[in-house]
């Protein structure tokens, strides 16, 4: 269990993060979302002791992570991939991060076999794709078999095949009750991958919650065609509703759609069609983080940009 | 065996096996080891080493060859201050700047790349790391200067014995003066370490390590006398030179001072090193 409150860290003039409090439950996959520059690495950074937070405190099981011996029996975690000597073989790269916490040879050969690495496990590690160094970044998580994981951006450089392979077992590992903590900043991919989800805008929390609320929660619509338009309107504004019409169809946000079809039948009103509309995680995201983006892209480019939304 | 026991199998199975288990035993010779395959597994390393110990060599057989080639030309007062040992000796001059910059590598290439995170991830307690480096490098300096310079000594003797001024080992003061050589090395390696750590980026490590040990002596002897002895003999190269030099130098530290110097400098900069890589963002 990973615990944070109240965490706040400035670098000069900017606030990375800033007072942010939650918590990562053991048992499944929990994303870490938030655009670009929203302060994920930094938390991260944080959780694990290599900066110090201006306020607040970060505690994995109850302790922080500085007075750590052999932290890697517990805690496993990968922050850059690409964090590699480029002339040192992918085994001696493992070798040494084993060595300084006391495992022994042969767990650094499974975890090289785990995540297919076991061929060119000799081979300089400096060449690699970043696919392939992301593996390694994975095996180097694994070493210690730890009870709480964390991933800062690990499906980045990865084919689609070795999306599915990470998706699997990140699943795999949340399955056998370990804790997993996932940043992204690709809501798509968080989708498939997590469970819950946390989502941070500027340093700030915006959301704590899984992705079915998420989701629900941000949007949500119901689509209505009926014969009776204006009269079902009325009536539904009457509820409280909030009412458009698009294409000739109601779409009403505010009520579900059991409500609407209820309402509609007490009043005799025909209906033709009742469509419920989830929003996807991405609008979800983007109504979320819409006001926190850090950096807004003047072209169609980052997916919540408001400029880049237009059409 | 019961549906009820397979379903509830696993979740106990996890729980009991994933326990932090945490060995039991000290960190330091844990994060010696680490350190030690680190060094070893990469191949510029071996090969600073190896360039270490041609420098000294070759430099110093060179610089013996050009005595011999100018000796019939010199004049009584040079021929009889002449010192065997420290002309075998003088690619220390160059050689310092190989192993110094060998020991800024040992850490400023993980900050270069961003591996100083994860060494510090798997190992938090940061002085620990910062010793280990200190007692891997300095072990294999120390073994590697030690073998150069006993290589260089005895190649410049065998140069110089062609017109017979070569100095023997058991002469006084001359086996002192060839270890004393191996100790300035490796102290100038330990400072690059400790420079590397505070610094951080390559280039200005390197920078400050050759500020030190090559500007700064200059920069003292522009000093009106006696200020400029004054200070000079406690800086890096004053201390080689007290070191291994046979003969006592005038306006010089003798060689058990000038050790004891070059241990309080090691002492002041590893400090610091400690003191910020401790206090630091990583």
């Amino acid at each position: 269990m990973i615990d944070v409150r109240g965490l706040t860290k400035r670098y000069g003039p900017t606030l990375a993060v800033d007072g942010l409090s939650f918590q990562v439950a053991s048992g499944r996959v929990t994303g870490f979302l938030g655009p670009n520059g929203a302060g994920k690495s930094t938390t991260m950074r944080l959780i694990l002791g290599l900066d110090t937070p201006n306020a607040g405190t970060a505690t994995i099981n109850g302790t922080s992570y500085r007075g750590r011996r052999f932290p890697m029996h517990e805690v496993g975690a990968l922050l850059d991939a690409q964090a590699l000597h480029p002339g040192r073989s992918a085994f001696h790269h493992l070798l040494a991060l084993a060595q300084s916490n006391r495992i022994g040879r042969r767990r650094v050969d499974e975890v090289l076999g785990l995540v297919g690495l076991g061929d060119v496990a000799g081979r300089r590690a400096g060449p690699f794709s970043l696919g392939m160094q992301q593996r390694l970044g994975i095996a180097s998580v694994m070493l210690g078999d730890p009870e709480i994981l964390l991933f800062d951006e690990p499906v980045t450089g990865l084919d689609p095949e070795g999306i599915v392979w990470i998706r699997n077992l990140f699943h795999r590992l949340a399955g056998e009750g370990r804790t997993v903590f996932v940043s992204s900043h690709l809501m798509s991919e968080m989708a498939l991958t997590a469970q819950h989800l946390v989502v941070i805008g500027r340093g700030k929390l915006i959301a704590d919650d899984s992705i079915e609320r998420i989701t629900a929660g941000a949007g949500s619509r119901v689509r209505v065609l009926s014969p009776q338009r204006d009269e079902l309107s009325s009536v539904l504004t009457s509820e409280g509703a909030t009412v458009q019409t698009e294409d000739g169809a109601l779409v009403v946000a505010g009520l579900d759609a059991p409500r609407v079809g209820d309402l509609a039948a007490a009043h005799r009103i025909t209906l033709h069609e009742l469509t419920p509309q989830r929003a996807s995680l991405e609008e979800a995201f983007f109504e979320l983080t819409e006001d926190s983006v850090e950096y807004h892209g003047g072209e169609p480019g980052w997916p919540g940009s408001k400029t880049g939304a237009k059409s | 065996m019961s549906t009820d026991t397979t379903v509830a199998a696993p979740g106990h199975a996890v729980e009991a096996s994933h326990a932090p288990t945490s060995p039991r035993g000290a960190v330091l010779p844990a994060a010696v080891r680490a350190e030690w395959t680190k060094l070893r597994s990469v191949r510029s390393t071996v090969w600073s080493l190896v360039a270490t110990i041609g420098i000294t060599v070759a430099l110093g057989m060179l610089f013996c060859f050009a005595y011999t080639r100018r000796f019939d030309r010199l004049g009584l007062r040079e021929r009889l201050t002449f010192d065997p040992t420290a002309q075998s000796l003088r690619g220390l001059f160059l050689a310092q700047l190989a192993i110094g910059v060998l020991g800024v590598l040992v850490i400023s290439s993980e900050y270069a790349t961003g591996l100083i995170r994860t060494t510090l991830a798997a190992v938090p307690q940061r002085r620990v790391v910062l010793a280990a480096k200190g007692i891997v490098f300095g072990i294999i300096a120390a073994v590697v200067t030690t073998i150069a310079v006993f290589i260089a000594f005895f190649a410049g003797q065998a140069v110089l014995e062609t017109k017979h001024l070569g100095a023997s080992i058991g002469d006084p003061h001359v086996l002192r003066a060839v270890l004393g050589a191996a100790v300035y090395l490796t102290f100038v390696g330990l400072l690059g370490l400790a420079f590397g750590t505070i610094v951080r980026r390559t280039a200005g490590a390197i920078a400050t390590l050759v500020g030190v040990v090559l500007v700064l002596p200059l920069l003292a002897q522009a000093l009106p006398s006696p200020w400029n002895d004054d200070i000079a003999k406690f800086l890096p190269g004053g201390i080689g030179a007290s070191l291994f030099s046979v003969r006592s130098l005038a306006g010089r530290l003798g060689p058990g001072a000038a050790l004891l110097v070059a241990l309080l400098w090691l002492v002041g900069t590893l400090a610091i090193a400690t003191i910020l890589i401790s206090r630091r963002d990583a």
